[in-house]
């Protein structure tokens, strides 16, 4: 049973080969590339906008209002990483019901590397706002008997993102194909519906979680003290 | 029963437990997430979306844990190490 786009192998040279997962990434980002290329080759600011600029603004304005309300801070800097990460994922989740897609988020290899790059954006962002000592000092933070923990809670916390992610999409894919084989009607197309929801879902999830992991490491701004001592006054 | 089949037979039951069990706490803790969430949204209906957005992320974060049991039974049936091993050293 192929369930995982590692699987599928369309070139083999010996010492490399283009499989699914590739294959289907590559096709997504030239998708989303090609696409905001084309939109955004006549980009106009009067108030007579085409449909598809207007499409792009409402996406990074979402993007953008949804960073500043997790983070309670300027959105400008995340902006780039978070958006790419949440786009990338959502276009190829939605992209699963499309028939012979499969999804590049649903291979291991895939979400691991996303993984791995929010693991590393986090001291980067970290680093960018506070000083070493600060940022160090967040790691014995309630007392230095938390220090295992907390780098634990580091490598852990990216293992999960991970593995979340593609536990997700491969689930569905799963469930599917066990579903095509006991009843092949009416059936997968619900449960390939109930998929795009969970894939929708763990794009916003996984996007969320990244912009809460990077700020979380970042220096507390005015905004947020105050907001904390509001909530623990109340 | 060779080694062999006491390696696919507890693959399977462990597979079919690791999904079973796995499943248990995270539905309670989805559902007792939704109750919660649903209350809150009845008493403070203008704070809908924050609500909504909290509940979507803490769900995920709970389900992950049944995800997880998922795909250690995904291991145990397609990618089982112990059992290729031993196949290979029964020289199937």
């Amino acid at each position: 049973m192929k369930y995982n786009p590692d699987q599928y192998i369309y070139l083999d040279w010996g010492w490399g080969e283009i499989n699914a997962t590739l294959a289907f990434t590559w096709l997504v980002m030239a998708l989303l590339a090609g696409g905001s290329w084309f939109i955004s080759r006549r980009l106009s600011s009067t108030t007579s906008i085409s449909g598809w600029q207007n499409l792009l603004e409402v996406i990074v304005k979402g993007i953008n209002d949804h960073i500043e309300e997790v983070t309670h801070r300027d959105p400008g800097p995340f902006l780039p990483l978070i958006g790419t990460l949440f786009l990338f994922i959502l276009v190829s989740n939605i992209l699963s019901i499309v028939p012979f897609f499969q999804p590049p988020t649903g291979s291991l290899s895939t979400t691991a590397a996303y993984a791995v790059v929010v693991f590393l954006a986090v001291p980067v962002f970290g680093l960018s706002t506070q000083s070493p000592a600060s940022y160090l000092k967040q790691y014995i933070q309630p007392t230095p008997l938390m220090l295992p923990f907390n780098l634990l809670g580091d490598f852990t916390r990216t293992f999960a993102l991970a593995v979340r992610l593609y536990g997700n999409v491969m689930s569905s894919t799963v469930i599917i194909l066990v579903l095509v084989v006991i009843v092949p009607l009416v059936i997968p197309v619900i449960m390939q519906l109930l998929g795009l929801l969970t894939g929708i879902i763990q794009a916003y999830i996984f996007a969320l979680l990244a912009a809460v992991y990077i700020a979380s490491a970042m220096k507390k701004t005015e905004k947020e003290n105050n907001k904390s001592f509001k909530g623990g006054s109340t | 029963m060779t080694s062999l089949d006491i390696i696919g037979f507890g693959s399977v039951l462990g597979a079919g437990l690791a999904i079973g069990f796995g499943a248990i706490g995270a539905a309670i803790g989805e559902g007792m997430a939704a109750a919660a969430a649903l209350r809150s949204m009845a008493q403070q209906p203008d704070q809908t979306s924050t609500f909504t957005r909290t509940m979507f992320v803490s769900m995920a974060m709970i389900e992950s844990t049944s995800i997880y049991a998922f795909v250690i039974a995904m291991i145990l049936i397609f990618a089982n190490p112990i059992w290729n091993h031993a196949v290979k050293a029964s020289g199937g």
